[in-house]
């Protein structure tokens, strides 16, 4: 029978750390609602600062084109950048390795893929973590609505969905220009970041969102601004409720109508299911989605109340099996299990962070930072344990952890120093029965009980 | 009534599939059958493909009218199919198929999805392949998948999804194989054994180990080729062609060459269809992808191109109007690509349905005049025999078939 502390630190946090006592599960909601620790010791760079480095990078392409030594610098530029992203990706395993606050990053990363952004160029290229450190992780225990107006009107959201693009038609910029709407963002942020698709806007509404957004874009690629000469003349008509219509128009009117989306009743029910869903089961108890969604309500979106009422829910702790750790999550519990220091992660090559982490959670059907949609990475277990996936998950356990510590430990107290009691009898028979270290640990760390949490 | 939500039944097609695949004791043995010759490979394109770009229906004054800003018709470049329609620049390399008859395209075609315009809720009724409905994400299994279960004695490298994320359109109790070019499994033949206990109680991992185990050891020789000591490969063995492995042109040629092996059916997806912004540039490097996979199957078929049909298919098309950063927003009707040395091609078949304003759906996109799943099962019934009851009935339910456009030769 699996503890209620084994259960807090592998269900809601990033998973046991041999040699450190167990916290009780009281801590879980404690350190979410202190200061954000693992933070300071492991900072990122700012947007401003990546957006500066993207310029940059553009205009050294620009003024090495042609040059005898272009060829040289161009590579040196393209280096640069993708050290910085190979950089963010090494500390935010290392966060997740080193965090005594693993609800923290669990909740990051839930929020980062529900306002999914990715892109190609080169503004974004380094820009995803700084979006999500800026507009995601000081909110993840605070008010949805907050989240919801930094997200939406961050500029990496703005670029990702087009949004700088979209022009009133009838706006005096939009008269002059003959340009016009694109939904992209306005779909988006209905079917997706709030009210949940089938729950009952209109293709009238999206159309009405996307008028309503049209003043909001960027200022020198990099700031967002709000242009009323762009702002299709309103009012707008979103899910029964009049928004704008004032001249000109202003971002206030925007606003509303996010904290007004996050209130619904629909994106309560939406986002409280999406959470049980991610934490604790695919069909998750509705008792628990119910509590949770009403907490919503009651508390106008208050996060870290969502989070306690699911903790104070029963469903919450029923033992296994839990849902199937994403690849990200799987190589940062294994590197806690293993007792990896953090400093060695954050400091890590690209080639290194490449060769045992990005490529294999590319393998594994992650690409970080590289979701395909603005729906972000699956939510079906079945959908990343297919045979292919499976392979990379086991590859990996096998070979990468005698790659990262000099001595594996004994496979007979590696299984209950990263499960403690949630280790079947099974697995330790197996794990105790390998032909070497490095076999009994991979298949501890393939497990159906390690990958699932 | 409770919904049965889509995921209570992918759990459910999980457990269904660990008594369907074989235990951890099969051995792979030569085949025992095969369905026929003929090979048929579907093509998923996500983000909703462009039908009306991809081909040009330039004879319709309303087309040039509402996309002043895009490059239509043979007087832009676009090669003239038929006086009519044209095909757009990034197809060009396909250019002398489309001369053999080997390339033809279906036009406003689509799905029974509509309205909701959600890429994720669209695609997976598209590899569902049945009616949907209000709720329209209640898909117990693909319909690729649902064809192989008409199939007596199938073997599990018959069917082939290839690529690094699972395919829906192949989930189901028939035994099929999800693999992507680089993968590999290789392990001891001790390690194999003991993990293969570890995974004998999960309902999930059970099958996708032993299906793992079965094609690394297809493909790469027992135990995935690990050395007889049991070495484990490294890590750059391991990270070696992962980078690439998602390349059209490596999943075209991986599917290709296990059609000429041993598998008859296989499918992957190409992405990068959803071009709201920039479409000029955006769908010329899908199109360049799509390109790329069509030639890459038909060098690696070789002699096999002949009895081949592949059909790349979109969840639903854009809109007619270009919108305001030079692209295209969600539709409905779009058009189904056809290829291979099967196919009756050298034509655009179906019902046009005009695109002045009154004839458009919701007064926005092409208005859909035949279901997609139409020309699938009619391709299959060509291919592999596949009566015509089965189809409607069991393979898409709820389908009426209609009339023969005779797609294949």
């Amino acid at each position: 029978m699996t503890s209620r502390a084994t259960l807090a630190q592998i269900r809601f946090g990033t998973g046991l750390r041999p040699g450190r006592r167990l916290p009780a599960p009281e801590t879980l909601m404690e350190r979410l609602t202190g200061p954000d620790r693992v933070a300071r010791t492991y900072p990122l760079e700012d947007f401003a600062a990546r957006a500066v480095a993207a310029q940059t990078y553009l205009s050294e392409l620009r003024a090495s084109r042609g040059l005898a030594d272009g060829a040289e610098r161009q590579a040196a530029a393209r280096a640069l950048m993708r050290n910085a992203k190979s950089r963010q990706l090494a500390i935010s395993l290392a966060r997740g390795v080193a965090s005594e606050d693993g609800l923290r990053e669990r909740l990051t990363w839930f929020w980062a893929d529900h306002f999914t952004t990715a892109g190609q160029r080169a503004v974004m290229q380094g820009s995803i973590t700084a979006y999500v450190e800026e507009a995601i992780r000081p909110h993840v225990a605070g008010r949805f609505g907050d989240m919801l107006e930094a997200a939406i009107l961050h500029p990496v959201m703005i670029l990702y969905l087009d949004q700088e693009r979209s022009i009133g038609p009838n706006s005096r910029n939009g008269l002059a220009s003959g340009r016009g709407l694109n939904e992209n963002l306005a779909r988006e942020l209905l079917e997706l970041h709030t009210l949940g698709v089938n729950s009952g806007y209109t293709q009238r509404d999206v159309r009405q969102m996307a008028e309503l957004l049209t003043g909001v874009g960027l200022e020198r690629g990099r700031e967002m601004v709000f242009r009323p000469g762009n702002a299709e003349p309103g009012p707008e008509e979103v899910f029964g409720t009049p928004y704008g219509g004032a001249d000109p128009a202003s971002l206030t009117e925007v606003r509303a109508a996010l904290q007004d989306l996050a209130l619904r009743p629909e994106t309560a029910r939406h986002l409280s299911r999406k959470l049980a869903d991610y934490f604790l089961s695919d069909a998750p108890d509705p008792g628990v989605v119910e509590a949770m969604t009403a907490t919503y309500l009651q508390s106008g979106g208050n996060l870290a109340a969502v989070m306690q009422a699911m903790l104070a829910h029963g469903a919450a702790w029923s033992p296994g099996p839990g849902r199937v750790k994403r690849p990200f999550h799987f190589v940062v519990s294994a590197l806690r299990a293993l007792g990896v220091v953090p400093d060695q992660i954050a400091q890590a090559s690209r080639q290194e962070i490449n060769q045992w982490a990005y490529l294999p959670m590319v393998a594994m059907g992650q690409r970080w930072q590289g979701a395909v949609g603005p729906d972000g990475f699956f939510d079906d277990d079945p959908e990343w344990i297919h045979p292919q996936a499976l392979a990379a998950r086991v590859g990996w356990a096998m070979a990468v952890p005698s790659r990262l510590r000099r001595r594996l430990p004994d496979p007979r107290e590696f299984v209950s120093a990263c499960l403690g009691d949630a280790a079947s009898e099974t697995l330790q028979w197996a794990a105790a029965r390998a032909e070497t270290r490095a076999e009994g640990v991979g298949i501890i760390l393939a497990s159906p009980e390690f990958m699932r949490s | 009534m409770a919904a049965i939500t889509r995921r209570e039944m992918l759990l459910r097609s999980a457990v269904l599939g660990c008594s369907a695949a074989a235990s951890p004791l099969f051995t792979p043995v030569a085949l025992a059958s095969v369905p026929g010759e003929n090979r048929l490979v579907v093509i998923i394109l996500r983000g909703a493909m462009d039908g009306l770009d991809v081909v040009q229906p330039y004879g319709d004054p309303a087309l040039v009218a509402a996309r002043p800003g895009f490059e239509i018709g043979p007087a832009s470049g676009a090669r003239d199919l038929d006086g009519f329609f044209a095909l757009h620049r990034g197809l060009e390399d396909l250019w002398p198929l489309w001369q053999a008859g080997e390339l033809g395209f279906a036009h406003a075609v689509s799905t029974p999805y509509r309205n909701a315009r959600s890429h994720f809720d669209g695609q997976d009724l598209l590899e569902a392949g049945t009616q949907g409905g209000t709720e329209g994400r209640v898909h117990e299994d693909g319909w690729l998948n649902r064809f192989l279960q008409t199939l007596p004695g199938m073997s599990r490298e018959i069917a082939l999804a290839v690529g690094r994320q699972e395919a829906l359109i192949l989930r189901g109790s028939a035994p099929s194989v999800s693999w992507s070019p680089a993968s590999r499994l290789s392990l001891s033949p001790a390690t194999s054994d003991l993990l293969g206990l570890v995974y004998r109680e999960d309902p999930l991992f059970q099958p996708a180990f032993a299906d793992a185990r079965f094609y690394s050891d297809l493909l790469y020789g027992e135990f995935g080729g690990a050395d007889a000591d049991g070495m484990m490969p490294d890590m750059a063995a391991m990270t070696r062609g992962v980078a690439r492995a998602g390349n059209a042109s490596a999943i075209a040629d991986f599917a290709a060459e296990r059609l000429r092996a041993d598998a008859r059916i296989a499918s992957f997806s190409l992405g990068g269809w959803d071009t709201h912004r920039g479409q000029s540039g955006s769908i010329r490097r899908a199109l360049g992808h799509l390109s790329t996979a069509i030639l890459r199957l038909r060098e690696g078929l070789g002699p096999e191109w002949g009895r081949t049909t592949v059909l790349a298919m979109t969840e639903f098309g854009r809109t007619l109007r270009e919108n305001g950063s030079g692209g295209t927003d969600h539709g409905t009707g779009s058009a189904l690509v056809m290829a291979g040395g099967a196919l009756n091609g050298g034509r655009v078949f179906g019902n046009w349905p005009g695109l002045e304003e009154a004839a458009l759906f919701d007064r926005r996109d092409l208005m859909p005049t035949r279901d997609v799943r139409a020309y699938a099962a009619w391709a299959m019934a060509g291919l592999f025999g596949t009566d015509r009851a089965t189809l409607e009935s069991q393979v898409f339910p709820g389908l009426d078939l209609g009339d023969d456009p005779g797609v294949l030769r």
